[in-house]
């Protein structure tokens, strides 16, 4: 009984090693094949790279590539990040804690409204967007458009809803006593939510930021169509298929190009795995 | 008391009018474009009523990237859904380094579609016909990205690999949520495993299926990215003896239909997309809804 218990153990226990393997092959050939040449591709693709020096080479040829600047891409593409998430966690927590907290009809029927615009999918809204923040940026007077603002304003547009929701869903398990005794002594509405509730919010903004961080990070349409595929400011995808544009089918270049948009949300999850993943489950669980 | 109601519009300010002028706008100015003439050139449009709704229906371009979608998006949610939930069984089983191979499975998530879909290009047109000529394997050798009756799958094994980690996630946390006791109590009943599995966990975590299957299926009908960078549409073939795109899908159907400045048409394609996805997703949830009363 117990030989065949662990026969089967060891079964499952390689069953699972090979497809974990499986899984990460992918990762593996793009680095792998980072460090050949364009002819050493074609010639082999599955062999181990001859020389590995061939890979900070091909790492320094994308980024002094004069068609594609891709520095540049890597750094619009953090600061749209930052600052979008920034504002929708800001903003949306304290949408929701207003929401929360208003027993109105008009808070019932916003927080309504908001989750109803989920289920809208982007392909309907991106033309007439573009149009519209281009009519609302001349009224403004503000760059819209291909422009750093333009996106962050139009992340937290998208990105808010789904945030509200999950904020919403967390707040109203914090006992109002904690609230109401605070006001009590004197603490101001504004001054109760940024010193008592916001500090509160940790646990669930870390899956806010993570939800949102992924999305923005490796989001094309949105970028693509707000920032033109060669305007002044561009995202990390945009750059990658500008390279496989310019370079159709030199695996070399492309593969590279890949692997560094690829690494610093590798490297980020290699050192935060614990947090992401934990915010990923409780993100699921709302 | 009104100081208080004050605050709390204030708070909620930032998010309406960034919600107003991203999504609400833009959708109703996007319902009336439908219904005009817009070109995405002139500045001018006229009326035109439900013209291109008419139109779009008899075009076997959009009919064929209409009937992809859907064969896509029933296949994924099959194969995402069911390795989700055999990686979740998998990862919460006692099983050493349990941590480390979830988050192997979730790696993938983190990749965008953009990205990956270039990554398994290369894989599908360069690795695996050479690892076929290596072994000699004949169903290898020619990439599954040229053949019309292969490349949906293609593309479904792909996003299952990019998505299966994220809906075990869903799982993990359903099957977490389970008591122990319940299952130790069958077990010691004698039942089996997979009776275990079917009969109590599957049961028990209803809810989270309902999640799941929305998510899989609004991403698979929506799917854009890596539809793009994967096979660009590719191959030809025909249909109703039309020339049209193997796997060129709905939502890369209507970019395409407005990069060739058929804006209106475009957008209302955009609005039967969102029509059948509102439709479809409405039923899927109230039919889980409905079997997750009847446990």
């Amino acid at each position: 009984m117990t030989r065949v218990h662990r026969g089967a153990r060891v079964l499952a226990e390689l069953a699972v090693v090979a497809l974990f393997a499986l899984f990460m092959i992918p990762f593996a050939m793009v680095v792998l094949n980072s460090a050949k040449t364009a002819q050493g591709i074609i010639f082999d693709p599955l062999s181990w790279p001859t020389d590995w020096g061939r890979l900070p080479r091909n790492i320094g040829l994308i980024f002094s590539n004069s068609t594609v600047r891709y520095a540049g891409a890597f750094l619009d593409s953090a600061l749209i990040t930052f600052f979008s998430l920034v504002v929708i966690v800001l903003f949306s927590s304290m949408c929701a804690w207003a929401l929360v907290r208003t027993r109105k009809a008009w808070a019932t029927i916003l927080f309504f409204v908001f989750v109803a615009a989920m289920v809208i999918p982007f392909q309907v809204l991106m033309f007439p967007l573009v149009r519209w923040m281009r009519i609302l940026g001349d009224f403004l007077h503000v760059r819209l458009l291909q422009s750093i603002p333009g996106m962050v304003f139009a992340y937290l547009g998208f990105g808010c809803p789904l945030s509200i929701f999950i904020f919403h869903g967390f707040i109203k398990n914090i006992p109002y006593e904690l609230e109401e005794s605070a006001t009590i002594d004197g603490c101001g509405q504004a001054r109760t939510f940024f010193e008592i509730v916001f500090p509160l919010l940790q646990p669930i903004i870390i899956t806010v930021l993570i939800l949102n961080g992924i999305w923005i990070w490796n989001d094309y349409l949105l970028p693509l169509l707000m920032l033109g595929s060669s305007g002044a400011v561009q995202t990390i995808p945009i750059a990658v298929t500008a390279f496989a544009g310019a370079y159709l089918k030199q695996w070399d270049l492309i593969l590279t190009s890949t692997l560094i948009a690829m690494l610093p949300v590798i490297v980020l999850y290699l050192f935060a795995q614990r947090y992401i993943i934990r915010g990923m489950i409780e993100g699921a669980i709302k | 008391m009104r100081r208080q109601s004050l605050v709390k519009v204030l708070f909620v300010l930032p998010c309406v009018f960034a919600f107003t002028m991203v999504i609400l706008v833009p959708f109703f100015y996007g319902l009336f474009f439908s219904m005009t003439n817009w070109n995405g050139v002139s500045e001018t449009t006229k009326f035109v009523g439900f013209l291109h709704f008419g139109k779009v229906f008899t075009q076997p371009a959009f009919i064929h990237a209409f009937l992809a979608s859907a064969a896509y998006t029933a296949i994924n949610v099959t194969l995402v859904n069911a390795a989700g939930f055999a990686l979740a069984l998998v990862v919460t089983g006692n099983l050493r380094f349990r941590n480390f191979y979830r988050a192997g499975f979730f790696a993938p998530y983190l990749i965008g579609g953009i990205v990956l879909g270039y990554i398994w290009q290369f894989l599908f047109n360069s690795a695996i016909p050479a690892l076929g000529k290596a072994l000699s394997i004949e169903a290898l050798q020619v990439s599954f990205l040229s053949r019309a009756d292969s490349v949906i799958w293609a593309m479904s094994f792909v996003n299952t690999w990019q998505y299966a980690g994220y809906i075990m996630l869903i799982f993990i946390a359903a099957i977490q949520a389970i008591p122990a006791s319940l299952m130790e109590a069958a077990k010691v009943d004698g039942a089996g495993y997979f009776r275990r599995v079917f009969h109590i966990l599957m049961p028990m975590m209803a809810n989270a299926f309902t999640i799941s299957l929305f998510l899989t299926l609004t991403t698979s009908f929506k799917q854009f990215d890596m539809n793009f960078t994967l096979t660009n549409g590719g191959p030809a073939t025909r249909f109703l003896d039309q020339p049209v795109m193997a796997s060129q899908l709905l939502a890369m159907d209507i970019f395409n239909t407005a990069k060739a400045n058929r804006m209106a048409e475009a957008q209302a394609k955009a609005v039967v997309l969102f029509v059948a996805l509102v439709a479809v997703s409405l039923a899927q949830v109230s039919i889980n809804k409905k079997k997750e009363v009847e446990q």
